[in-house]
């Protein structure tokens, strides 16, 4: 028995007992699962009833080998769509994947049915279907993954967002704590983001507050050295304040020239420089 | 010929470069530039260049050149409105614009031609 | 536009290949006068915006793509540049050749430091470029011509 022929045999076998094979297939994921609203078991059949209906014409289309043929299209959108529902419902990837592995059993009882008396058809058959659902049971893992891995990087842009504030502390003075390791590419970006902001706000001085960075390598010393510089060549200029003892010692372990900067080690002293440099000063009332 | 146009408030020359010049341009400007200061009896110049997301080495060269020359001549100037992206590719390339006052903007760079010329 | 064969310049190089398997598209442009680098200059842009590269990158890239030119025009006595949208399956990237039958460099390190100057100001302006781009490769030979390649890739 060729490929198609068996292809078109399963097929039919599908449609033809499709409620059967949907109602065992669905009572074996309501037994697996054990959280579930009304609404997600509502939600379940459907998928089920949908999957089903475009498997079975997915197989009528005689190529049971390559889930990445055209004919499955249909099949791996419905997958996608379910797959990233649950991977934002907070699902695990296995929970997703066992939606699909669950169809092997009904369909096996089914085919083994259908099939009776052909030893090796069978066989052929039951294989064919075995991997096949393990390919399409892997596809929902991958878009599973990458679900995911995009709510990562949106968490992780936001994350960017939030770690760059800015406080304007009086008139053309602003503060910009910077919060959280910084690697190479962030401390790049939070970079060109200090300079916006200083354009943006007309500061005259951005006092850079490291209190809150737990560590400072050569790289990043070295990026903050350039936007004072750019900062300087833009008009404006930088103190950096917030300079714990281990980070001054591995600046001064690493060589990196700071005559230039004016350091403090605090926020306050910090804007007490940057008042006096813009001609202000505060007043103690008694 | 194409030139940028320089405009004159009283003993100040404002110059806005709005367009990517080419080194020709460039170099007349600064020949025009010069020729102004002397002949208006200038004592401030401010370059405008929020309008320009490029400056390269040789524009550098021209803005430290008019800068200078016009220090000789006794005159100041302050160039306002550098973009930040500019002014991280002009650290990266190494080119310090020394001797050149900066400012923000135009306001802030008339602020500091009045400061610097005592009025 | 002329074709990168029309724009021969004669100065046969490797570098002219160097990311051949990678390349989409071509663009050969000719450096004679200082109004094709500004005609560079906007070409650039328009790729450099066309693969998304963030501000600071485009303008990175624009003002290595103008400083190189020069160099072409200055020292090289005019050549050509092809500039190609380069991608490799992960990431996109931005590419230029510069070509020229000049005098070559003859001093490779002594051209790649910064501050070196042949006729006052910043000279050529090879290391300040360098540290602009992603990818930077040089071909030179005394009395044959100069090839400088370079890349920028998204981040």
């Amino acid at each position: 028995m060729t490929t198609k022929d068996n292809a078109s045999r399963i097929s039919q076998l599908i449609q033809d007992h499709q409620a059967e094979i949907g109602s065992q297939w669905i009572s074996q994921l309501e037994a697996l699962t054990v959280r579930g609203t009304a609404s997600a078991k509502e939600q379940l059949r459907t998928h089920c009833q949908q999957f089903l209906a475009a498997f079975a014409q997915a197989a009528r289309g005689g190529e049971l080998e390559n889930i990445e043929h055209r004919s499955w299209d249909e099949v791996r959108d419905l997958l996608s769509e379910i797959s990233s529902t649950r991977a934002k419902n907070g699902s695990s990837p296995s929970e997703t994947a066992t939606f699909v592995f669950s169809l092997k059993q009904p369909l096996f009882s089914q085919l083994t049915a259908g099939f009776a008396g052909d030893a090796e058809a069978l066989a052929g058959a039951s294989w064919a279907v075995s991997s096949l659902l393990d390919k399409l049971g892997l596809y929902t893992i991958e878009v599973f993954q990458k679900a995911k891995d995009q709510i990562i990087v949106r968490q992780q842009q936001e994350l960017l967002e939030l770690s760059t504030p800015v406080v304007k502390l009086w008139n053309g003075i602003l503060a910009l704590p910077l919060i959280g390791t910084l690697d190479s590419a962030r401390t790049q970006v939070v970079m060109e983001n200090i300079l916006q902001k200083i354009v943006d706000t007309g500061a005259m001085i951005a006092i850079i507050d490291i209190t809150g960075v737990p560590m400072v390598d050569t790289l990043v010393a070295q990026h903050l050295m350039k936007t004072i510089a750019a900062a300087r060549l833009m008009g404006a200029d930088c103190i950096i304040s917030g300079i714990r003892p281990q980070i001054a010692q591995t600046i001064v372990h690493l060589g990196v020239n700071l005559e230039d900067v004016i350091t403090k080690a605090t926020l306050a002293d910090a804007f007490l420089v940057a008042l006096e440099r813009t001609g202000a000063s505060i007043t103690i009332k008694n | 010929m194409e030139r940028i146009p320089i405009l004159r408030m009283g003993d100040l020359l404002l110059v806005t470069i709005q367009v990517d010049m080419h080194d020709r341009l460039a170099m007349t400007l600064q020949d025009d530039l010069t020729e102004r200061i002397v002949r208006d009896n200038a004592k401030g110049v401010l370059i405008d260049i929020s309008a320009l997301d490029l400056v390269d080495s040789f524009i550098g060269r021209m803005i430290s050149n008019t800068a200078a020359m016009a220090r000789v001549l006794d005159a100041q100037t302050v160039v306002v409105g550098m973009q930040p992206a500019v002014a991280i590719t002009l650290v990266e390339l190494g080119l310090t614009l020394h001797g050149v006052k900066t400012a923000l903007n135009v306001e802030k760079g008339m602020a500091l031609l009045g400061k610097n010329l005592n009025r | 536009m002329s074709t990168a064969a029309e724009l021969a310049v004669g100065f046969e190089t490797d570098l002219l290949e160097l990311h051949a398997r990678k390349r989409a598209e071509r663009t050969s442009l000719p450096l004679r006068t200082d109004e094709d680098v500004v005609h560079l200059r906007k070409h650039v842009r328009e790729r450099a915006v066309g693969i998304g590269l963030s501000l600071v990158d485009q303008t990175k890239l624009i003002t290595a793509a103008s400083e190189l030119a020069r160099n072409t025009i200055k020292y090289g006595g005019g050549g050509a540049v092809h500039l190609d949208k380069l991608a490799d399956g992960l990431r996109q990237g931005v590419g230029l050749v510069f070509v020229d039958t000049g005098p070559g460099i003859p001093d490779l390190e002594l051209a790649l430091r910064d501050g070196y100057t042949t006729g006052g100001g910043l000279g050529l302006g090879l290391g300040g470029s360098k540290r602009l781009v992603d990818e930077f490769e040089i071909d030179t030979r005394p009395g044959e011509g100069t090839a400088i390649a370079v890349v920028k890739w998204k981040r």
